[in-house]
């Protein structure tokens, strides 16, 4: 029995083979550290980070490649996000489904004199953007929401909240660390100002990779956290305020980024909408096939239109932790159990502090697989009962 | 390179700078070469691109609020 790996939302896993080809290239034959030199191998480095920011714009619709922070994952671009634009006084919107990656850093914020208000969510995860516009204040600077909750798969009406952001002209961030790859995004259709993407889940790159997309001129309001040697402006001991200079000092993970350039060309090959429907098929499968199980309660919205392919259960009368344990002891189905990260988010669907199981689908895996789980999770009930 | 003297080259703020100019003008078919920046010339950037005296404006049209160029230097001293 081989091992069914149903963990994607925590990291993607298999890559596709090209992703491990173009690390490999980058080790044994160019190797050298990025824009620092300009001899032709530091030269090769600094072509693969250009051209992946180029093949995440293409993504994205962005228009200029060098607006895009490379960063170590979407916790880091975060933190750029909320600790560098935020100010004492301030006060910013967020939804009560956000991973700890954005909400620790808001409450962080928030011991400093930033005014917090957290959207609840209905019970499917799901924010409504008249609430986002009822809590706009007079000093409201910033909206921060995920694009898709990691808990329910829910995915959050982005694009209306950019219109009332747009509308009042406040910061958008949008956490896409779950959709980008597999959910279409447009930032200047959705009116998003910063995008926080990671590069080990649905962009298929390897871990310590991910970004931030800044709108043009609002990096003029952003200080960077981490500042250092950039290979740009060396004679001066102040960090450049240009992009993406300004937010990446030290030297970049090249080998991970050529890892990612790989993975987002095979996003871009594949096409978000072909990847989009192949998982909502899995979703549909799986959760068709274990709702009517006794004792089984499924999590998120019906609708698999609207979500990603993460599906959060419970079994009755048992741990989530234990019928993890398992999956995996038994059936070598990899799943994850517990908070997940967003405590909040457990609190708004009723889970808390129990948490759920998760399974989270990626374009590799197959109907089969989603059979054998249905079938784990109907033995597992059953026993149970 | 046959008249040394023919040739600018053209500055920026960083390599990421010079590789997307460079993208540009491949995109306009713009006769261009990325170099190390020559010796006499102070620059933190290490590449450059040297383009031919009689296709420097074209370039620079190319390039206009499109990258940021910090200068254009003669090639040779
Ligand atoms: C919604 C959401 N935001 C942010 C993150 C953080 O991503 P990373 O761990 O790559 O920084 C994750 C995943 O862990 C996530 O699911």
């Amino acid at each position: 029995m081989s091992i069914i790996y149903f963990d994607n939302a925590a990291t993607s896993w298999p890559k596709p083979p090209e992703v491990h080809a173009a690390m490999q290239k980058y080790l044994k034959k160019i190797g050298a550290n990025p824009g620092r030199s300009g001899h032709r191998l530091s030269v090769e480095a600094a072509r693969i980070i250009f051209d992946t920011r180029e093949k995440l714009v293409q993504l994205f619709n962005v228009d200029d490649p060098l607006q895009i922070v490379m960063t170590k994952n979407a916790t880091e671009a975060l933190n750029i996000a909320i600790l560098g634009l935020l100010k004492p006084g301030d006060h910013v919107i967020t939804s009560s489904m956000e991973h700890n990656s954005a909400m620790r850093p808001l409450r962080a914020m928030e011991h400093r004199g930033v005014n917090l208000t957290v959207i609840t969510c209905d019970q499917d995860g799901l924010i409504d953007p008249v609430k986002v516009s009822a809590a706009i204040q007079e000093n409201t600077k910033a909206i921060f929401v995920t694009h898709a909750s990691n808990v329910t798969g829910t995915v959050m009406p982005v694009a209306d909240i950019g219109r009332i952001a747009r509308k009042h002209a406040l910061v958008f961030c949008v956490d896409a660390a779950q959709t980008a790859g597999c959910c279409p995004i447009d930032v200047k259709e959705m009116n998003i100002d910063l995008l926080a993407f990671t590069g080990h889940k649905s962009l298929f790159g390897p871990s310590g990779t991910g970004g931030l997309y800044i709108r043009e001129g609002l990096e003029k309001r952003i200080e960077p956290l981490c500042v250092g040697g950039t290979g740009s402006r060396s004679e001066s001991e102040e960090q450049p305020d240009f992009m993406p200079d300004r937010y990446e000092a030290g030297t970049p993970n090249t080998v991970g980024i050529a890892g990612l350039q790989a993975g987002v060309d095979f996003v871009l090959s594949e096409g978000v909408d072909q990847i989009n429907s192949r998982e909502e098929e899995l979703v549909k499968t799986f959760m068709e096939g274990i709702k009517g199980l006794a004792g089984v309660t499924l999590y998120g919205q019906t609708d698999t239109h609207k979500r990603t392919p993460v599906v959060s259960f419970n079994i009755a009368g048992m741990d989530p932790a234990a019928v993890a344990l398992e999956l995996d002891e038994r059936f070598k189905i990899m799943a994850r159990s517990g908070i997940h990260c967003a405590p909040s988010a457990h609190k708004t669907i009723g889970t808390y502090p129990q948490g759920t199981v998760r399974f989270s689908f990626s374009y590799f895996n197959t109907q089969e697989q989603i059979a054998k789980a249905i079938d784990a999770i109907r033995k597992i009930s059953r026993r149970k009962k | 390179m046959k008249d040394k003297k023919s040739y600018d080259v053209i500055l920026f703020k960083a390599v990421s700078y010079a590789l997307k100019a460079e993208k540009i003008l491949k995109k306009e078919n713009l006769p261009h070469k990325l170099i190390p920046v020559p010796k006499h010339i102070s620059s933190d950037c290490g590449i450059c691109l040297m383009v031919h005296l009689d296709m420097k404006d074209q370039v620079l049209t190319a390039l206009q609020d499109k990258v940021d160029i910090e200068n254009v230097r003669p090639l040779t001293e």
